[in-house]
């Protein structure tokens, strides 16, 4: 048990998958300026992480490894995602079209997320068994969800704050990620036991 | 000027992906401490750019547009498994400093941005121009990007020493921190050259 808390932990805040592996960059500086809409976002990209987090482990387990197929590893992985993404899309455009409106919009743009094939390829090179791929991802997608939210509210700030002009927009935002990420560096000392 | 070169040209620097079209962020922040690190994926993601753009211009007139995008996925797919392996079996040191990052290339969306918007509608010699002027404009960026954070924080370029040993390195510039700040610092800096272009030619 205390070992899923150190994944949990781990993957949420000490190797924050946007401040410190880099995953999830463009929607973290693309749908990050307010909280509402990065709410949204963080919860369809935990959603998707958890499925296709489960899903490519399945596949990678008893499919690739069982077969000895590890060069498909990526077409396949990216094919389940890409198909994943597209029925969770028509699912909830059908029976839940209230949460359709709130996140639908996001969901196509979730297929090239690098953080969704990354969490699957990172379940595969830490070894992880299944119940370890599950808690990852969860704690992977709230590890997104903060930054997206942290950021927003920062941004939302950041618009009526007199920024020079040639940093407006993307530069400023990059620095400000930088100062998070250098806040996030403090979690690397954190111990367990 | 002749089509093609004005489709190489943009890339470098009027559309340089990396800086001005702000794609394929996650390689750029993440592998860019060292300069060699930048070359080695900038050249990377050029040969999967160039070579997808070869396929795809050639059967885009045989995939269907309603799965075209699962098509250019698993053709992007292919490519960078076969560069992954080739890494792997001749720079193997790189290959380790890499990783994770080499996969994703699948995802940078620099490549799936440029077939959709490029090569499924151009014919194959605009496509291959193109595909090396977006590849070519990724790769000095990152190299750019590399060096510079090569310099304060190890004190070296490419492995030689440059800076002495009474060079303590800038702890912040290995760590995440110097990455995001460094990029950003370059996108405002190209914001101002192309101000001052754009005020003197007028």
């Amino acid at each position: 048990m205390s070992n899923l808390i150190t994944i949990f932990i781990a993957a949420a805040f000490i190797n924050n998958f946007v401040f410190y592996r880099f995953l999830g960059i463009c929607p973290f500086l693309g749908v990050s300026r307010h909280i509402k809409s990065a709410l949204s976002m963080g919860a369809a990209v935990t959603f998707v992480m958890v499925i296709s987090g489960v899903s490519t482990w399945l596949i990678q387990n008893h499919l690739l490894d069982r077969f000895g197929l590890p060069f498909l590893q990526y077409p396949a992985f990216i094919l389940v995602i890409a198909s994943l993404v597209q029925l969770i899309e028509m699912y909830l455009k059908r029976y839940h079209s209230d949460i359709y409106k709130t996140f639908g919009i996001y969901l196509p743009l979730i297929t090239t997320n690098c953080a969704i094939l990354g969490l699957a390829l990172l379940n595969s090179i830490l070894k992880y068994n299944f119940t370890e791929s599950f808690v990852y991802s969860i704690g992977a997608g709230s590890g997104f969800t903060l930054a997206l939210i942290i950021m927003a509210g920062i941004r939302e700030k950041l618009e009526i704050a007199p920024v020079p002009k040639p940093f407006r927009n993307i530069p400023i935002a990059l620095i400000i990620a930088g100062l998070l990420a250098l806040a996030f560096s403090g979690f690397t000392s954190l111990r367990f036991g | 000027m002749f089509q093609p070169t004005k489709d190489f040209l943009k890339g470098l620097w009027k559309q340089n992906p990396a800086f001005r079209l702000i794609l394929g962020m996650c390689p750029t922040l993440a592998v860019t401490n060292m300069a060699v690190n930048g070359l080695a994926m900038g050249l990377a993601t050029l040969f999967v750019l160039v070579a997808s753009g070869i396929i795809i211009s050639i059967i885009k007139g045989l995939i269907p547009s309603k799965v075209r995008i699962p098509c250019y996925i698993v053709i992007i797919a292919s490519f960078v498994t076969l560069a992954d392996y080739f890494l792997a079996a001749f720079y193997t040191d790189i290959h380790k400093v890499l990783g994770l990052y080499i996969p994703l290339i699948v995802v940078n969306c620099i490549i799936l941005g440029r077939m959709e918007a490029f090569a499924s509608k151009n014919p194959l010699l605009n496509s291959i121009a193109d595909a090396f002027g977006m590849g070519l404009g990724f790769t000095w960026a990152l190299v750019l990007l590399g060096s510079v954070r090569e310099l304060l924080g190890f004190g070296t370029l490419f492995g030689a020493t440059l800076l002495g040993s009474w060079y303590p390195g800038m702890l912040v510039m290995k760590l995440p921190t110097g990455a995001f700040i460094t990029l950003g610092l370059m996108i405002a800096l190209m914001n101002i050259i192309n101000e001052k272009v754009r005020s003197t030619a007028q």
